[in-house]
């Protein structure tokens, strides 16, 4: 099961729409890094709401597709972890260390927003300075 | 195919999914998500089992390649519960006590396997020994 990866401006945005294996989460993993690069994008956010289980190895694939896309120079941020998703995790001992997590999807792009104003601030001031 | 291949539904009916590869992990979680679903489990607990499940059944697939997980609605006259098996005849594991400390992993892919998987259910039993396949039964009472 193929997750669709939607571009919206300078996000891409990764929408599971249902159970995955193994090799469909390390795919989503490989096709997110690369697409940030092709794309020039600044924000990913994967919506994992209707994933059924969040387990060892997808609770690690998400870190990492994180950990890499931050090492691309954009963020991640994963939103629409369920009650019982998290109760599990809880009691597996799994965690997304510091992995940015949000509520929801309108959650997802007002975190990303934030990120892009502060850096747009930084940006602007320093070509000034230069000058 | 008889009552006892669709046996999702029915009360100590049990189902078998045959483990092959990855994509039979969620076949084994999800089936097992529904029998505990139709059982009257909470949806909290039936999310635990099928995360259960998953580390189990990937377990077949990293170490033995292929296996079977068995799932079981069991009832013990006061209660409901469901008991799954997860058995191979793969390497087996030579040092169980270490496979059953936490962040242990010979794969270097799991690590919260087998202890969390203890954690999450209420019964954990496993039986293994080199080249004599690894049984792993655990069971999870409905509250």
């Amino acid at each position: 099961m193929e997750v669709p990866i939607l571009k919206q401006g300078e996000y891409l945005i990764a929408s599971i729409q249902s159970a995955l294996t193994d090799a469909d989460l390390l795919q989503l993993r490989d096709v997110l890094v690369e697409h940030v690069g092709r794309y020039r994008s600044r924000g990913v956010i994967v919506d994992v709401t209707a994933l059924d289980v969040m387990d060892s190895f997808a609770t690690r694939t998400l870190r990492d597709i994180a950990h890499m896309i931050r090492l691309r120079g954009a963020e991640t941020v994963i939103v629409g972890i369920q009650p019982e998703v998290a109760f599990s995790m809880v009691q597996l001992g799994l965690t997304l260390e510091e992995v940015v997590t949000r509520l929801d999807f309108e959650e997802g792009i007002a975190y990303l927003n934030s990120k892009k104003g502060a850096s747009t601030k930084l940006g602007s001031s320093l070509p000034r300075r230069t000058r | 195919m008889s009552a006892k291949d669709l046996g999702i539904s029915v009360l100590g009916a049990d189902a078998r999914v045959q483990i092959r590869s990855d994509s039979d992990i969620v076949v084994a979680r999800q089936k097992g998500r529904a029998m505990a679903t139709a059982s009257s489990f909470a949806p909290a607990e039936a999310t635990l089992i099928a995360t259960a499940i998953s580390e189990l059944a990937r377990n077949i697939v990293l170490y033995a390649k292929t296996g079977e997980v068995i799932l079981k609605i069991v009832d013990n006259g006061n209660r409901h519960g469901i008991k799954i098996i997860a058995a191979d005849e793969g390497p087996g594991i030579a040092d169980l006590d270490r496979a059953m400390q936490l962040g242990y992993s010979t794969s270097g892919s799991l690590g919260l396997g087998l202890p969390g998987v203890k954690r999450l259910m209420d019964e954990f039993e496993i039986v293994s020994a080199p080249g004599k396949g690894t049984r792993v039964t655990v069971l999870k009472w409905r509250t």
